[in-house]
């Protein structure tokens, strides 16, 4: 059997869907996966994931009130990359997938706490930082500072967005202003880092959390893994950037499995803004599924 | 015609860009005339005068055509001057500062000599100054790694700078920086997060923050030193995203479009300014920096000492809303600039060329007059 043919036949339309870890490989039902938060089934590894859904998958069903919607980009620098205009790309873009741009932003709650939220989509350009994605975060932590509600960022970006040329590097000191203030307020800033997250993003809000949570296998880094081996001239370690090198250099607090990401960042919320109402308890627990091990030597002393 | 003619700030043949040649050329006859002047005791500054003349005219000329990729060049020319010659002074040229006292180390890993801080005074001004440091000879551009930082360099920045602010000193940075460096030792020592809480503490520091390009502003490594209550640019200085080479192999998959890129990026003074990206644009003498370093020097001095006195002058919570104001309005509500310039880099330079032919005979039918 040719081999262009061998793979049309495996992947048929979006019945099933294949792991894009390369050591895997394996096919799953894209529906299993979907209801997997599109983690693979098979090996666990982390697979790009919709900004929709990951609101969906961290907020209370129907929570979700956005923030800055109304901010649309605007091509100030009449750029054009050779091939097309940027406003061209980006009606593409717009068209092709239901994002209006590479950020959603806006309040919720998360198991009945209030909370503010932004979550970049990777499936927009690249998840790229322009004017909008800036704003849209920077607003989403002033709603934060407003509300006095903790701030989570889910950040998954290839950097800043070069048809905005200095506007985009920009952002970084526009967001970055708006974390100083929560920071200085007390307002506690949860920033969750996915596969992959690099440039501009890394290097400004996505690097500035309370506590810093990465998925596992995550890239996450400075200069993209391309940049340094054509800047070194020498091919990278495996493994190198991945959330497991990072938590070992000590940048990165937990790694967390996605489908266990709300239980855990309520877990830390409950730390750093406990709920008068909330039994202290039950919250410190509520990221592991049975009760803590530890405490059952002291319970077997007392019997 | 009593005062002789001198021929100041000329074009040096080894680090001479393609479109100061004939600017070069126009100086090597000047030169000619001047040395035939001085030895055979002929007065010729009637001839000389208009020639020094044309030569500024010429510049003035190719300043006003130099396209953004031009100017990338100026911003990055070998004798531009750099943070030393502003400090204290390069080449037996004094710098601006009448005091200097650098402060070595991050207190956790190193002392990158890529950023240099320390104490600076300038008549009544005592403040905190932090620069890159590019090199000048190979030796030191080897240990500032070419203007490249490592984390260590912006947790220098950043330890010095939280110093500044518990003393009530103003800070003024110099940036001149290609980018942050790549490397792995970069990326395990956290060059992100290291440029992230640069950025966060910057905008909120209590202290007057004066920011000036002052050659390249490359994305985030300049931006690591780059928040502040005033950020300026000389004229041909460049401050981008990415660097024009960067983008174009992005996304023109051939680096060879950098001029493309330069002007796509929007990168120049001008565009800046429009872009509200910077606040002001600082004058460079003719033809650029690199020409005339002693005045470049005079000139940043006097903007220093005026955006100092302002800024202090404020009042600190003031100044802090204002700053706020200005970061979180960055890109906010601009109308679309206009087309960026059609004519392309090359063609400027093949005009050049013609025009230095067309130069030639004119020249050398001076000559039998001498």
């Amino acid at each position: 059997m040719p081999w262009s043919f061998r793979k049309k036949r495996e992947v048929p339309a979006g019945l099933w869907t294949k792991c894009t870890n390369a050591a895997c490989g394996k096919m799953a039902f894209s529906k299993t996966i979907q209801e997997n938060a599109n983690v693979c089934p098979e090996c666990g590894h982390h697979m790009k994931l919709e900004a929709k859904r990951r609101v969906d998958l961290l907020l209370d069903a129907g929570s979700f009130r956005p923030v800055g919607e109304d901010v649309a980009p605007v091509d100030v620098l009449r750029f054009h990359d050779g091939s097309e205009p940027y406003e061209q790309k980006l009606k593409r873009t717009r068209a092709k997938g239901t994002a209006s741009e590479a950020c959603i932003a806006g309040r919720g709650t998360m198991g009945g706490r209030p909370v503010a939220l932004a979550v970049l989509d990777f499936g927009f350009l690249g998840g790229s930082m322009g004017v909008v994605v800036g704003e849209r975060v920077a607003l989403a932590a002033e709603a934060a500072l407003a509300d006095r509600v903790p701030l989570i960022v889910v950040a998954s970006s290839g950097g800043a967005r070069m048809h905005e040329g200095a506007l985009s590097l920009m952002q970084m000191a526009k967001t970055s202003a708006a974390i100083a203030r929560l920071r200085a307020a007390g307002v506690p800033y949860v920033s969750v880092l996915a596969d992959p997250c690099t440039g501009g993003v890394s290097a400004s809000f996505a690097a500035q959390g309370d506590v810093t949570i990465a998925e596992p296998g995550a890239l996450v880094g400075f200069a993209g893994p391309r940049v340094i081996e054509s800047t070194i001239r020498t091919t990278l370690p495996d493994g190198f950037q991945r959330a497991e090198f990072l938590a070992d250099k000590g940048f990165v607090d937990r790694i967390v499995d996605r489908r266990k990401l709300r239980d855990e960042i309520l877990a830390v919320l409950a730390f750093l803004a406990p709920l008068p109402d909330q039994p202290l308890l039950e919250t410190a627990t509520a990221g592991e599924p049975k009760p803590a091990p530890a405490l059952e030597p002291h319970g077997k002393k007392g019997r | 015609m009593g005062e002789p003619v001198t021929l100041t700030n000329k074009t040096d043949l080894t680090t001479c860009l393609p479109f100061e040649r004939p600017v070069f050329e126009l100086e090597r006859k000047l030169e000619e005339l001047q040395a035939l002047s001085d030895s055979a005791s002929m007065n010729l500054n009637g001839e000389l005068r208009p020639l020094l003349e044309k030569r500024d005219k010429m510049l003035v000329e190719i300043v006003g055509r130099l396209g953004p990729w031009e100017r990338v060049q100026i911003a990055r020319h070998p004798r531009r001057p750099q943070f030393r010659d502003y400090a204290m002074g390069d080449q037996g040229r004094p710098g601006m500062l009448d005091e200097w006292i650098e402060l070595r180390g991050d207190r956790l890993f190193g002392d990158d000599k890529a950023i240099s801080t320390g104490f600076a005074r300038l008549g009544r001004h005592r403040f905190l100054l932090i620069g890159h440091r590019k090199g000048r000879d190979t030796k030191e551009k080897l240990a500032c790694n070419f203007g490249c930082a490592h984390p260590e360099g912006y947790r220098k920045a950043l330890q010095k700078m939280k110093l500044a602010d518990r003393f009530g000193l103003p800070i003024v940075t110099l940036i001149n920086t290609p980018g942050a460096y790549p490397g792995i030792g970069a990326e395990e020592r956290g060059q992100a997060w290291a440029i992230a809480e640069n950025i966060l503490e910057m905008s909120a520091l209590r202290v007057p923050t004066l920011c000036i390009v002052i050659g390249e502003g490359g994305s985030g490594g300049a931006l690591g030193i780059g928040v502040g209550d005033r950020v300026l640019m000389l004229e041909h200085s460049y401050y981008s995203v990415i660097s024009p080479e960067g983008c174009a192999a992005i996304l023109w998959k051939s680096g060879e479009k950098a001029p493309e890129a330069a002007r796509a990026l929007r990168l120049t003074s001008e565009d800046l300014l429009r872009l509200k990206v910077v606040d002001e644009v600082v004058p460079e003498p003719l033809g650029g920096a690199h020409r005339d370093a002693a005045t470049m020097v005079g000139t940043l001095k006097a903007a220093v000492v005026r955006h100092l006195d302002e800024l202090t002058a404020m009042d600190a919570d003031e100044r802090l809303s204002l700053r706020y104001a200005k970061l979180r309005a960055f890109g906010n509500g601009l109308p679309p600039l206009d087309p960026p310039p059609e004519v392309p880099a090359p063609k400027a330079e093949k005009g050049d060329r013609k025009a230095e032919k067309a130069e030639k005979p004119s020249d050398r039918g001076d000559r039998p007059a001498k």
